[in-house]
């Protein structure tokens, strides 16, 4: 059985798909000012506002946490500096019950949602309120209450996953769906391949959000891929797809409510390809003058995407200079002095080495964590961690 | 009761699962309205309709990525990989995800409901890429349930098991037993425990120890030995993580000597972790060193496919060798 429906010719023909050229939805100028034929979304005030302060929360989480981990008071970290409207603008358009699964560098959605200050430094710290039970390297973090599943470092696994939990919520018929976000370099992993197409034949109501941020660590786009972009292969797969400035938070907004309403009412799964930059460095492990100029990211700085809404904001008179003082100081107060508090907390206790790992500690393991408590008991001063935890037992 | 074969016996599990609970979904390739290649789903669409039973495309690691989303939203999964040969583009959704997701996340979420099915093994003329057990790739991973059945009964008992047991399991079904095992199987939902072996004959003189299709060849030895006057402990493993080791290690300190066997290569096969955990527990009361009756370390063959198999020949040589230390 064939499945295509293509004309016969009768000389060799080859197409290299030129003819297709994908659009960039924009609305919002650098000004703050819509463009000439440009109408805003259906965004009130409230929830414009609640978008904002995410996209606040996050540069100056990302700024101060660097720092921290320039002091050495953090191993590790990752901003999501420059992409913030890309990730915030998206998050809000869908309803909090639809589940998030990110990459790692998406915590202005977790913002969003309502994550607190707090559950974001008990995970940076690993501490002893950390969900993830100081499991996991930061930026790690995970919400069940918030739908954002846990992040997992190796990229695009999440994927063809949130292709099967949006087929589950289908199943339901709970009227949710899923997002799911990956940069430009995981979109050349198999498991975005595998994903695109199986949401495409069973029709499962999934957004890909590709934060085509320009690099993979130091790779550029353009050794990632020849074509146009990710937003062409949509094509291959007969999926929706639509390509946004991802600087362009009303746009953001506009092309993802869209995408929920084509995912959930015809179950249409849609690709998004916002296109940004990562202004700051892949981690807190990358230099990025090794691979790029300075030149080449203050042409992106000119295009700050939370200077775009504050303007846009401003012009409405929902905002003003005042407020961006005030939220700026609280916020930085609030950052610094609960950063203070989460690395006071002590760290997991001892058991959680074990537990989780099947929904039982199964009796090999058991045997193994006695040997591991029987150890420190031995030598408590080289585990200072831990050396209280281990005092039970045989 | 009814007599069945073991694809008929899966077939069942498959259908008892399907009717008790709807969220339980299967698919694979070909798994749809064909019933699987070996037609352990069959008549599952036709019965529960096209969107709990269905073909996949054509990618392992899409099926089992899709697997452990479907496994975290709340649904039970069981995805088909239609020969284990080819699970090894499925190798990071099961090594890095689905035996990882309930630690990394503290138990905010899991993929407990999932179940990895596929059929291992040769003896079938199958060449390298039909034929091989690749199940010690997977023992070396925590968080991951493996379990093998030997026989229908077995089959449906622990598949049933292992659909229903909260955390993700790998069903490694010996195809080449698919059609040749026959027996009765109970009509009605029933649940073996995983990580339990069974002692399916008592002896006194040496422990023979197997899983899944080696335990026939295993038996075979044994009557062999038997009429020898050897007096034989046959277990079969069922479980193979996480192990009984209670089970064999109380069976080798009566009989003081053990034989495993698998069809997997030595050099890293399970056997290697059973005998190493075995003399730790009954060093004192082995009168001979734990014998291995593996493949060789090649790639499966295709002609020499018996050459390389061990087969009761083999175990039955190691039984005698082991007595006579």
């Amino acid at each position: 059985m064939t499945t295509t429906k293509s004309k016969v010719v009768y000389s060799p023909v080859f197409t290299d798909g030129a003819e297709f050229s994908i659009p960039t939805f924009k609305l919002l100028k650098q000004d703050g000012k819509l463009y000439k034929s440009a109408k805003a979304p259906d965004l009130d005030k409230d929830k414009a506002l609640r978008i904002y302060r995410a996209m606040v929360t996050t540069r100056i989480l990302d700024e101060r946490m660097l720092a921290a981990q320039r002091q050495g008071r953090l191993s590790f970290y990752m901003q999501c500096t420059g992409e913030e409207a890309a990730v915030v603008g998206s998050a809000a358009a869908l309803d909090d019950g639809d589940m998030i699964m990110a990459q790692y560098r998406e915590q202005g959605a977790l913002a969003y949602r309502g994550f607190t200050i707090d559950e974001f430094m008990n995970q940076l710290f690993g501490n002893e309120m950390d969900y993830g039970k100081g499991r996991q390297m930061p930026v790690h973090y995970g919400s069940a209450k918030l739908n954002y599943m846990t992040i997992s470092s190796p990229l695009a696994t999440q994927i063809p996953q949130a292709t099967g939990y949006a087929y589950g919520q289908k199943m339901a018929g709970d009227g949710q769906c899923t997002i799911t976000y990956f940069g430009e370099g995981a979109a050349s992993e198999g498991d975005f391949h595998a994903a695109l197409n199986m949401a495409a034949v069973h029709r499962v109501p999934v957004i890909f959000l590709c934060r085509n941020n320009g690099y993979a660590i130091s790779t550029p786009a353009a050794e990632q891929f020849a074509a146009d972009g990710v937003a062409p292969r949509a094509y291959g797969y007969k999926m929706d797809v639509i390509r946004v400035d991802g600087n362009d938070i009303l746009a953001m907004y506009q092309a993802t409510q869209e995408a929920r309403r084509l995912a959930v009412e015809d179950n249409r799964p849609v690709l998004i390809e916002a296109m940004s930059y990562r202004l700051a460095a892949h981690s807190s492990s990358d230099d990025p003058s090794g691979y790029r100029s300075k030149d080449e990211e203050a042409v992106w700085r000119e295009k700050d995407p939370i200077l775009r809404m504050r303007l846009w904001l401003e012009s409405k008179k929902w905002w003003s200079e005042d407020e961006e003082k005030d939220l700026q100081e609280t916020m930085r107060r609030e950052v610094l002095e609960t950063m203070k508090r989460a690395q006071k907390r002590p760290p997991p206790p001892l058991d959680t080495l074990v537990t989780d790992v099947y929904d039982e500690v199964p009796p090999h393991l058991a045997e193994q964590f006695e040997k591991v408590k029987a150890h420190i008991r031995k030598y408590p001063d080289e585990y200072p961690k831990s050396a209280e935890h281990a005092k039970g037992g045989a | 009761m009814t007599k069945m074969n073991m694809l008929q016996a899966i077939n069942s599990a498959l259908d008892t699962a399907m009717a008790a609970n709807d969220k339980v979904l299967c698919f694979g390739e070909d798994v749809g309205v064909f019933g699987g290649v070996f037609r352990a789903t069959s008549n599952l669409q036709q019965k529960y309709g096209k969107a709990r039973c269905f073909n996949t495309p054509l990618v392992e690691q899409g099926i089992i990525g899709f697997a452990n989303g479907l496994a975290a939203q709340g649904s039970v999964p069981v995805a088909e990989i239609q020969f284990a040969d080819y699970i090894f583009p499925a190798f990071d959704q099961i090594v890095n995800e689905s035996a990882k997701f309930r630690y990394r996340s503290g138990n905010l979420f899991n993929v407990g409901g999932l179940t990895i099915r596929t059929p291992y093994g040769g003896g079938i003329a199958g060449g390298l890429y039909h034929s091989q057990s690749p199940e010690a790739y997977f023992a070396h991973t925590p968080g991951l349930k493996i379990v093998v059945p030997r026989n229908p009964h077995q089959a449906k008992g622990l598949l049933l098991g292992a659909i229903h047991d909260p955390n993700p399991t790998l069903f490694f079904e010996p195809k080449r037993l698919y059609r040749a095992s026959v027996g009765e199987v109970p009509d009605e939902d029933y649940r073996l425990p995983l990580g339990k072996a069974e002692v399916i004959k008592e002896g006194t003189d040496i422990t023979l120890l197997g899983w899944g299709a080696q335990m026939e060849v295993i038996e075979h030895a044994v009557e062999r030995a038997e009429k020898d006057g050897i007096s034989c402990e046959v277990i079969d493993l069922r479980t193979i993580m996480p192990w009984d080791v209670e089970t064999v290690a109380n069976s080798v300190l009566k009989t003081g000597r053990l034989v495993i066997s698998h069809e997997a290569p030595l050099t890293g096969g399970f056997a290697g972790e059973i005998a190493a955990t075995i003399q730790e527990r009954c060093f004192l009361y082995l009168e001979s060193p734990i014998a291995r009756v593996t493949g060789i370390d090649t790639p499966f063959p295709l002609v020499l496919e018996k050459e390389h198999l061990p087969n009761q020949l083999k175990v039955y040589e190691a039984i005698k060798a082991s007595v006579e230390f």
